[in-house]
């Protein structure tokens, strides 16, 4: 029961965190330069009169009280509707144009995201292990490079690589251009193109969990129930692995999912790099083409997506650490 | 930084014939006891001294830039002869004796645009951490302190802070408020205090419960009296420490905006260097001196403000002492 109570604590306040996004997000875009009016029509190529104008802005609801413009916003986002794409794909809803790029940063973000917490967690845990050995030694100076390299500037430096000078990987997209492909020839193409910004990601972030992980493994070894673990004569590997790991890997979890809006920051920077069509990709389009509907949805987008990674971590650490179901 | 000599720490003048010295005496000799015991422990830290080694170089770079001719910054003032043995037909112009990093497709030099772009990444760097920590111990010390409805109104307006995407949003105010440098630098302190908050909160609801706290309650001391005197001087290692680590993620912060086309565009930065080299084709071209200079920077400076962050990390905090 109490843990369910305090699952239920954590979703009503990622709620309220989505109320404040949505509001924010409305805001936001009424304050941002341009008429939207102006755009629209500058966009389908019609010339209105001034009455015309006037009549479009009532039909859009841009003459309605602000509150109410509120209500019908959160109203038509809960419904799905996000509004029609004025300039990067002019007249598209930009649900569908959503439909057709998340999916591609999911998956950039989501398998690079699992590849470089795996790897960072088995290296953090073996370095935390072995302090000081030549791994331990060999893995922090990598991983103190890897964090203080900007995750394009990695890219960069990987595109000149392996495209530029080894002529590996193609430079850049999310397939190619010409010949239709269908089968498994059409997946090796796509995850050819997708390999060196999923490497990219992997390896800017993996530096991060591996000090973490490392350094949180250190604090529970320092603990005194693994001198008394190691007192009563278990097993090393079996002290690592049901007294040590366990504990250490609840920091972790929690920095995941902190970092995750940084993942997806860094995915806009490594998708320009790239040119890998995904959501970052598309809200530079829409911040340069100044196409609001559009950026405020990949807005939302971005802003959701954290949130429901912190919802997760907290409902995992919930599970796993019995002491925070009673505070807070 | 702020240990106890044991011999004024309860408050009390050393017991002595002369006259007691006066308080302010005690304190700068307590503070002189308290550095260069710091600094001892610092200077056994390899680590720490290294990167620290890195900042001085770079900081006297940045001065340096400051007396510099900044002709070497206009792409007018390049002449046959600034890119000899080059010409302007094979721009830019790879590593050579004259420009020994190469030119930029300007006919620019790769070392001049890094060394004059030190001076603003570093600023921006340093300015927008220290917006990040004042807000961050504004808000984690009041949080902390006054608690109740205050701290979770605060604390509802962290976490809320703490899912905005922070580069969506500051690409969109910088393109509503302008590309300008004081504007970036706001942007990225206005941006990133939540989690200098959440670590001075929990430091500040540690002090809060001490001893001495309350005995100056009793005696009557206001709240301001009690934070200023004695939560802040207790706090403030941990803002320091911490502020140090975020010069580095400011100095990232500000890489990636002006990679993105967002940087000032009157003004040097190494992430503005990266991203004209880039979107002027360097990387298909294979002008990779181009951006190697700014990026090799970048990386240099960060893990240096990191390595020295850990080190004042080790030190205040001697549970981690031995990592």
């Amino acid at each position: 029961v109490r843990t369910q109570r305090y699952i239920a604590g954590k979703i009503l306040q990622a709620l309220l965190t989505l109320l404040f996004i949505l509001t924010f997000n409305f805001f936001l875009f009424r304050i941002l330069p341009g008429d939207p009016i102006a755009v629209l029509t500058k966009t389908q190529g019609v010339e209105l009169s001034a009455e015309q104008q006037e009549e479009l802005a009532i039909d859009l609801g841009l003459r309605e009280p602000l509150p109410q413009q509120f209500v019908g916003y959160l109203g038509d986002t809960f419904r799905g509707d996000l509004g029609l794409s004025t300039l990067v794909d002019p007249g598209e809803s930009v649900t569908s144009v959503f439909f057709r790029d998340v999916p591609k940063t999911l998956m950039l973000v989501g398998t690079s995201t699992i590849a470089s917490v795996a790897i960072g967690i088995v290296l953090g845990i073996y370095g935390g292990w072995r302090r000081g050995r030549a791994v331990d030694m060999s893995s922090m100076t990598g991983s103190l490079f890897l964090y203080s390299m900007p995750e394009f500037v990695l890219g960069i430096l990987l595109l000149l690589l392996f495209t530029k000078y080894l002529h590996l990987f193609p430079s850049g997209g999310y397939k190619s251009v010409t010949g239709d492909l269908s089968g498994v020839a059409y997946v090796a193409d796509v995850v050819n193109h997708m390999f060196l910004p999923w490497l990219t990601l992997t390896l800017a972030y993996v530096g991060e969990y591996y000090l973490v992980m490392r350094s949180s493994l250190l604090d529970v070894l320092g603990e005194e129930y693994i001198t008394l673990a190691r007192a009563k004569g278990l097993r090393e590997k079996f002290v690592l692995r049901r007294h040590a790991v366990r504990n250490a890997l609840l920091p972790t979890v929690t920095l995941v999912a902190l970092s995750f809006g940084f993942v997806l920051g860094g995915a806009i920077t490594v998708e320009l790099v790239f040119s890998y069509p995904g959501v970052g990709k598309l809200s530079l389009d829409a911040l340069r083409k100044q196409d609001y509907p559009v950026l405020q949805g990949t807005f939302l987008f971005f802003s959701m997506a954290v949130l429901i990674a912190n919802l997760i971590a907290d409902i995992i650490y919930g599970y796993f650490d019995p002491r925070v179901r009673v505070t807070r | 930084m702020k240990t106890e000599d044991p011999r004024v720490s309860d408050g009390s003048p050393v017991a002595s014939t002369a006259a007691p010295p006066s308080a302010r005496s005690i304190t700068w000799k307590r503070r002189r006891i308290a550095t260069a015991r710091f600094w001892n422990q610092f200077r056994r830290n390899k680590m720490g001294m290294i990167g620290l080694a890195i900042l001085i170089l770079f900081g006297a770079v940045a001065i340096y830039s400051l007396f510099a001719d900044t002709s070497a910054l206009s792409k007018t003032a390049v002449t046959e002869q600034s890119i000899a043995p080059c010409t302007f037909r094979d721009l830019p112009c790879a590593p050579n004796g004259k420009n020994i990093f190469g030119t930029d497709a300007d006919g620019r030099s790769v070392l001049a645009l890094v060394i004059h772009g030190s001076r603003m990444s570093l600023l921006v760097g340093l300015m927008a951490s220290v917006i990040t920590m004042v807000i961050g111990a504004f808000v984690g010390i009041v949080s902390g302190y006054v608690g109740r409805a205050t701290d979770s109104v605060l604390m509802r307006l962290s976490d809320f802070m703490l899912v905005i995407p922070w580069l969506a949003l500051a690409a969109i105010l910088a393109t509503i408020i302008g590309q300008n440098v004081w504007v970036i630098i706001g942007i990225i302190g206005f941006t990133s205090w939540p989690g200098a908050a959440r670590l001075i909160r929990a430091q500040t609801l540690s002090v809060k419960e001490r001893l001495y706290i309350e005995r100056s309650r009793a005696l009557g001391a206001s709240a301001w009296h009690v934070i200023s005197r004695h939560i802040l001087p207790n706090v403030m290692p941990v803002i320091m420490a911490n502020m140090i680590l975020t010069v580095a993620i400011a100095i990232l912060s500000e890489s990636a905006l002006s990679f993105l086309g967002l940087g000032d565009p009157l003004r040097v930065t190494w992430g503005t260097v990266i991203d004209e080299a880039f979107s002027r084709g360097a990387t298909s071209i294979g002008a990779w001196w181009w951006l190697l200079a700014p990026s090799f920077c970048i990386v240099a400076v960060v893990l240096a403000f990191t390595l020295v962050g850990y080190a004042l990390d080790e030190i205040i905090n001697p549970r981690i002492r031995e990592r």
